[in-house]
């Protein structure tokens, strides 16, 4: 068929620029080669040894370890949370609660981290302003370890609704007969929701598990932004700002790219490895 | 066998005897808190800059048309052409990607050729690569091809969206029953025809998903023009803003124009949603784990 040859024109083409890119990075840092004037040398691995020992690469890897140890749990627990709610027998306000709680996604990560920057200044902050009256120490949100919960405060507001919503999405699916099974046997709905609900929504709590531990590799728009309000976010609080500082500031293509690709690599691995996992707990045979 | 792709009914009203308290409450705390944000931007960008400092957050002030006029007249209204970038980007490059996923999807549901379980694990591999770590050798090409702080380095790399190409093979494999392909074939249609008066029509809700998906991740993008860009005629608002508070940092009466251009880059983003939400099939982007 003429037809499939197009499309598969159509589709190849940009995958193979893809895999070009792909290839082009690989080169550009493994081999030290790049354009410019200067004159460059075969590296070796010497990027990938000078970006594995590098102390403000380890640092920030430590830095999203504890910030991810907040958020991905948190986030996701309140995201069940929420959809069992939704999901619950009599409940009042289900389709206004779902879209507030939904309506974050829809604001830039760089705007919702400057909305809640400046709640988080002293001198505007409604907290602040709450503990000033009551004669409460006031802890400064910007800074130490308040500034980890800070930043992760941003990731859970932006990201529990549409997790909230993939999760009650699988809920709604479950058939009615299970529910009816299970009242016949006497549960109760707390012995519905844990021993029925959340392990046939386990598939899609490990999707979401995983989309979050991605995201949370890849932070780097939030402490960014908050970065102008504060003296506390060095400007390689994150690997990936690290790699902007390398690349952009720094002039340092070759170590920022040789960090990029140790960044894809453990995102790659710790996502088949994942996936890998997931399948064979949940046995499921389709697309792949 | 088919997964459920309609949107999720509203709760049908049945009389209740008893409101569940204690889940309602949760959920009410819940909506509370993902609005508490956007509730004090709508109050603080009325407030005038001494107002902000000094009134309490909650309570509304006096300078939201003056603090308009401000921001319109920043820079001879740089603020408005950042709105109109990120509308040029999120706009064209959305349906430039529900355009090329459409197609691309189309042809992985239907048309069984060799490579195509490659191909298709290419993608999945795409979907599990974070696009922000190829921002850095996009940033190495472009300038080869002297395309950074153009508009086209922000558009072009938008396009090509693995995952919404994942989306669209879902969709069409779901909503494009094969019979309906043989039969056009049968009727002597080309294949071209069969996909834009059969397929496509089948499609659009999913596309419409797509499309929608695609234009927030493209509008709420950061690293990508951060990167490619010099020129803040270029800007999209968020970078704009970014780069509005970092002057601020150092004169805070700037303060109240990031605050005023937060609110008004927010609003038609919440609109969208508030009037497209029903045709959001929002149960695809969990489709990946269909039962």
């Amino acid at each position: 068929m003429p037809a499939t040859a197009l499309f598969l024109l159509f589709f190849a083409l940009p995958v193979c620029h893809a895999l070009y890119l792909s290839l082009r990075r690989v080169e550009v840092k493994g081999l030290g080669l790049g354009s410019g004037a200067r004159e460059e040398v075969w590296a070796g691995l010497s990027n990938y040894t000078d970006a594995l020992t590098d102390s403000e690469l380890v640092a920030g890897a430590l830095r999203v370890l504890g910030y991810g140890l907040i958020v991905v749990p948190t986030m996701l627990g309140l995201a069940l949370v929420f959809a069992l709610m939704l999901d619950a027998d009599r409940v009042r306000g289900r389709s206004f609660t779902r879209l507030a709680i939904f309506l974050p996604y829809a604001v830039p990560g760089v705007i919702a981290a400057l909305l809640w920057g400046f709640l988080y200044l002293p001198d505007i902050s409604p907290f602040h302003h709450v503990l000033r009256e009551l004669g409460l120490p006031e802890p400064d949100l910007l800074d130490g370890g308040p500034l980890y919960v800070a930043l992760a405060n941003i990731a859970v507001w932006g990201g529990t609704g549409f997790n909230m919503i993939v999760i009650y999405t699988a809920l709604r699916a479950i058939p009615a007969e299970v529910y009816e099974a299970a009242r016949l046997d006497g549960c109760s709905q707390l012995q519905i929701a844990l021993r029925i609900k959340i392990p046939m929504v386990a598939p899609s709590l490990v999707l979401t598990f995983f989309f979050s531990v991605i995201a949370t590799l890849q932070v780097f728009s939030e402490p960014t932004t908050l970065k102008p309000l504060t003296n506390s976010v060095p400007t390689t609080w994150s690997p990936l700002m690290k790699v902007y500082e390398d690349a952009f500031v720094r002039n340092d293509i070759h170590t920022a790219a040789a960090t990029a690709v140790v960044i894809a690599a453990v995102t790659l691995v710790l996502s088949f490895g994942f996936l890998r996992i997931a399948g064979s707990r949940t046995r499921q045979g389709e697309t792949r | 066998m088919t997964a459920t792709l309609s949107a999720p009914l509203p709760p049908t009203p049945r009389a209740p005897r008893r409101i569940a308290a204690l889940p309602t409450a949760a959920l009410f705390l819940g909506a509370l808190y993902c609005l508490l944000p956007v509730a004090w931007v709508l109050i603080a960008a009325t407030k005038s800059g001494r107002e902000l400092f000094s009134t309490f957050t909650f309570l509304p002030g006096t300078g939201f048309t003056e603090n308009l006029a401000d921001l319109s007249a920043y820079r001879d209204g740089v603020y408005w052409q950042w709105m109109g970038n990120s509308a040029l980007y999120a706009g064209l490059g959305a349906l430039l990607s529900t355009a090329v996923s459409a197609l691309a999807g189309y042809a992985l549901a239907v048309y069984r050729f060799r490579g195509r379980e490659a191909v298709f694990n290419v993608l999945l591999t795409g979907v599990l690569m974070p696009p922000v770590i190829l921002a850095v050798p996009q940033y190495l090409l472009l300038a080869e091809a002297n395309l950074t702080d153009t508009h086209l380095s922000v558009l072009l790399p938008s396009i090509l969206s693995p995952y919404g190409v994942y989306l669209a093979r879902v969709y069409a494999s779901a909503a494009v029953p094969k019979d309906v392909v043989e039969a056009g074939r049968t009727d002597g249609s080309g294949e071209w025809r069969i996909f834009r008066s059969l397929a496509l029509p089948m499609m659009l809700p999913g596309l419409v998903t797509v499309f929608l998906f695609q234009f927030v991740a493209i509008w709420n993008n950061f690293l990508l023009p951060y990167i490619m860009l010099g020129d803040d005629e270029k800007f999209p608002v968020t970078l704009g803003l970014f780069t509005l508070l970092q002057q601020g940092a150092s004169s805070p009466a700037l303060y109240t124009l990031v605050i005023t251009g937060a609110l008004l880059a927010i609003v038609p983003l919440i609109v969208l949603f508030l009037v497209i939400q029903r045709f959001w099939s929002l149960d695809l982007l969990s489709g990946a784990v269909k039962s």
